[in-house]
């Protein structure tokens, strides 16, 4: 019922513009200390302002937050969510391009994106704002990843947020695919990169002579080719699935001798190599949830990698790596569950948010839009009822450019329908 | 300061004597090859026949060495009863003597301030596949699925576990204390379960649970469909035609050894290996642990157990419980499952969050499982999800029901819910101490008992099991 009055009111007000002010909670700006009873402001889609001090204006919704926790809308960094449906069937799974030599850098994940996903909304509902999707193995190059706002329109942010790519044979470097690409040796993924890097060159400074058909050949298509310039122009970051630690100084030796801009993804090892990524500013996409050897290049997966790094001084972003369907699109959620983890295995409660907001958002290069609270930034806001690192604490109100978005998902309807047995209601809605 | 490995030597040397020894005292044992000969001739081993209730391969676990150990001032979550605050709990020798306000604490006890602290019975996971699928995973260790034939009620996931997978040891760290490690689910009958204590031992016949009695894994839906797809059965429909002509061969096999055991007249039957394990079930000595998503398709095997008269005793992976509910109770059914795993097949669609929520609600039994090594180890957590999801749809589950639903139901499900599952005196004492509410995301296992043996301490290196693969691989500093 409170779902439907929430539906209702989203419905009324439309994209209309509108002051929303949420007050009296404990404001966490992630930018800046938190703010008790404090006030968020949200004009035409934007933060309009957040402090202590601040003053409702007239005629603005007014949401009582006194007693609630308000935060940016959270961000899971490494996710299938939209382009992936039901896993095992194909024709809803779109994750995955097959690529030519190892290589499928001009595959677009997000071109796949489907607004009308099932699990958009459990995801909001969660407090889950945003989302970065990831294309999944198939190579050394798999594919560029999207920035994904959960609003109600126009939600991809960026459709190219960075490439990514695997080293070494990752066999579970995020969720719950991987697998190196099967017949290539560590020397010879090394090999297939710099020739890959060595031809994006060529072909960038001799693109007329290309299409005159006078180059020499080139190991990828004109498509990929083109879809790397700008990775070795460092204009675009390379997140490299990686584990092992011999394996993450082997790919950031190989890009920076291409200039290429690197992020860490999974890094089951970064730990071991901590100062020289911090030394590098290279940063770390991780979970918090593995401390299984799951291969040989995992056997120093920990709990507390994330700690580790961020005691180190490298820049982290918390991603899922809770293993099987834990990381599935289903679960995005679940990157609560992995803030709350790493702060029980040594983050701090801050930074914890920080790798699930603010972190996310300045290594994709959207800061200035999302992940935190601040006049200007899109209202991408979250009201909890209690620490929202906590299984009991529900998302009370969720807004993605300052709309709300909290309504009934599928699983909800589910849920509904057969609460009552033994004859369920199986009429509508 | 290696004091864990040196206990696991003691105990199996000293307390699993070789038979020689026990003949001949200290004195070397001369091999006595008349009798040997003599008994290979004249006595085949039993396992020409086909006996009820036969354990060829018994467990040799032995509790390890324990101290009198008194917990204080904990907020005890007993799963058999309202939470008692303030608190404390007494073990000895492997057992709980005593729960409550208050207990009459011996003056040589080990005694521990439980104060802020919780204290739950230990963890029971009714579906693990560690020591079968090992870490790290590799082809020469993927030893869970026999996927040669639909039906492999012959195979005992037993004979496949790995003791030294670092997959147990980091088990237990999240509070776990049995599991029952299952065939998976590529046949429509997988074979027999092991039921294991979460223990360092050099053999799975020592991490066996004594007396325990075997499970047999079944599954229903998309998985033997689609693995056998080519050779069928290659429909549900098919599925439920290869179940049912199982049954009927295994009927007739236990009718013709149950006369010849009894009357042992003429020859005996011809021992059938999967079939014995059918007619067991058929007895009640073997628990059907059915892995089944759709609550149409338990409604089938329901029925199906009806036809040939045995019982299911769980349903695992079951995301649509909630909508039979009703029927689970009235059946008297176990509904296993996980807080959040949906949507990656077709069977897995209709998964909610408040499944377990709304089957309790419904008066069944239910009860979490991870199918994961690392959803293992925070069972406590998936449970906590499950319970906020109920709050959600206005079905709030207290603490001292959601504990029962990582406790007591699957002791209840492995039918060892007389020895584990509960805090209650004379029950076994698996015991885990909680730095905090276990519902919350921060609370870690601190100290976990086994049979009132401290097997796990999170503050002392000393009290953390590290296998023989994690030496020497895995950075000390890591294996945690």
């Amino acid at each position: 019922m409170k779902y439907v009055v929430i539906a209702l009111l989203a419905a009324a007000t439309g994209t209309q513009a509108q002051t929303i002010a949420i007050t009296g909670g404990t404001v966490y700006p992630v930018s800046g200390p938190k703010i008790e009873h404090g006030t968020v402001i949200i004009r035409d889609g934007k933060i309009a302002a957040v402090g202590a001090n601040v003053s409702v204006p007239a005629g603005a919704q007014t949401i009582d937050a006194t007693g609630k926790w308000v935060t940016p809308g959270l961000i899971n960094s490494a996710t299938q969510l939209g382009v992936e449906e039901v896993q095992a069937v194909s024709s809803t799974s779109d994750e995955r391009a097959s690529g030519e030599n190892g290589v499928a850098a001009s595959f677009r994940v997000i071109d796949g994106f489907n607004p009308l996903s099932t699990l958009i909304q459990p995801a909001r509902n969660d407090g889950i704002t945003s989302v970065v999707d990831i294309p999944q193995s198939g190579g050394v190059i798999f594919g560029q990843a999207g920035f994904v706002d959960l609003a109600s329109s126009e939600m991809i942010v960026r459709s190219s947020a960075a490439m990514v790519g695997q080293f070494g044979n990752t066999s579970a470097g995020f969720g719950r695919r991987g697998g190196g690409p099967e017949g290539y040796t560590r020397g010879e993924m090394a090999a297939r990169l710099r020739e890959l890097f060595d031809d994006v060159k060529t072909y960038a400074a001799n693109k007329a002579a290309y299409d005159r058909a006078q180059s020499r050949p080139l190991s990828a298509s004109r498509a990929d080719l083109e879809a790397l310039i700008p990775v070795v122009e460092g204009r675009l970051p390379l997140i490299m699935f990686v584990d092992r630690a011999s394996d993450i100084n082997e790919a950031m030796a190989i890009t920076k001798a291409y200039g290429v801009k690197l992020i860490v993804g999974g890094g089951a090892e970064a730990w071991e190599v901590a100062p020289a990524l911090a030394a590098a500013k290279i940063p770390v996409l991780t979970g918090a949830l593995d401390n299984i050897p799951n291969s040989f290049e995992q056997l120093g997966q920990r709990h507390d990698n994330i700690a580790l790094l961020r005691k180190a001084g490298v820049n982290v972003a918390l991603i899922g790596n809770g293993g099987e369907e834990d990381g599935s699109p289903f679960n995005v959620r679940n990157i609560r569950q992995e803030a709350g983890t790493s702060v029980a295995f040594g983050l701090s409660w801050d930074e914890a948010l920080k790798a699930i907001t603010l972190a996310p958002a300045e290594i994709f290069g959207v800061a200035d839009r999302v992940g935190s609270l601040q006049a200007g930034r899109d209202g991408n806001v979250v009201v909890w009822s209690g620490d929202p690192f906590e299984f009991s604490t529900q998302a009370v109100a969720v807004f993605v450019r300052g709309q709300q978005v909290k309504a009934p998902s599928r699983q909800d309807l589910l849920m509904e329908r057969y609460k009552t047995l033994p004859r369920p209601t199986y009429r509508g809605p | 300061m290696h004091r864990l490995p040196m206990v696991v030597l003691c105990a199996l040397a000293a307390c699993t004597p070789a038979p020689a020894q026990v003949k001949t005292g200290p004195e070397p044992a001369k091999p006595d090859t008349t009798t040997t000969a003599k008994a290979t001739e004249s006595k085949p081993g039993p396992g020409a026949l086909s006996v009820p209730n036969a354990d060829p391969y018994p467990s040799t676990y032995r509790p390890f060495p324990s101290k009198t150990t008194v917990i204080k001032n904990a907020t005890i979550l007993t799963a058999a009863g309202p939470t008692i605050q303030n608190g404390s709990i007494l073990m000895r020798d492997g057992k709980i003597i005593a729960v409550g306000a208050s207990v009459d604490a011996p003056g040589d006890a080990v005694v521990i301030d439980g104060t802020g602290k919780y204290v739950t019975p230990g963890i029971i996971d009714v579906h693990s596949h560690m020591g079968d699928y090992p870490a790290p995973g590799v082809d020469a260790n993927s030893d869970g699925n026999e996927a040669t034939d639909p039906t492999t009620p012959y195979v005992w996931a037993e004979h496949s576990v790995w003791p030294q997978d670092p997959q147990f040891a980091r088990s237990i760290s999240g509070g776990v204390t049995t599991i029952q490690v299952l065939p998976g689910s590529a046949n429509l009958i997988g074979g027999r379960s092991a039921i294991l204590k979460v223990v360092p031992a050099r053999t799975v016949q020592e991490m066996k649970f004594p007396g325990a009695k075997y499970g047999m894994k079944m599954a229903c839906g998309e998985n033997p469909k689609r693995v056998y797809a080519q050779r069928g059965p290659s429909t549900r429909m098919g599925n439920m035609a290869g179940y049912r002509k199982a049954w009927i061969a295994a009927e007739e096999y236990r009718r013709s050894w149950d006369k010849w055991n009894a009357d042992h007249k003429g020859e005996p039957p011809k021992r059938d290996l999967g079939l014995e394990t059918l007619a067991e079930v058929l007895r009640g000595n073997i628990l059907v642990q059915m892995h089944c998503y759709r609550a149409d398709e338990m409604a089938q095997i329901i029925d199906m157990s009806h036809e040939f008269g045995y019982h299911v005793r769980a349903f695992h992976h079951c995301v649509e419980c909630y909508k039979i509910g009703d029927l689970l109770a009235k059946e008297n059914i176990g509904a296993a499952g996980w807080a959040d795993w949906g949507m990656f097949k077709m069977e897995a669609e209709d998964a909610v969050r408040g499944n377990l929520a709304l089957v309790d609600h419904a008066g069944a039994k239910a009860m979490i499982h991870s199918d994961d090594p690392q959803g293992n180890q925070r069972l406590n957590q998936e449970v906590a999800k499950a319970m906020s999801a109920g709050a959600a749809i206005g079905i709030p589950v207290s603490e001292d029901q959601a504990v029962k639903w990582m406790t007591i139901n699957p002791a209840w499900a492995l039918g060892l819910d007389d020895k584990i599952g509960s805090l209650e005196a004379n029950k076994d004492a698996d015991v885990v101490l909680w730095s905090s509410d276990p519902f919350s995301v921060y609370a870690h296992a601190e100290k976990v008992w086994i049979d009132g043996a401290m097997l796990y301490d999170r503050s002392d290196p000393a009290h953390r099991w590290r296998t023989d693969f994690d030496l020497g691989y895995v950075p000390a500093e890591a294996g945690r």
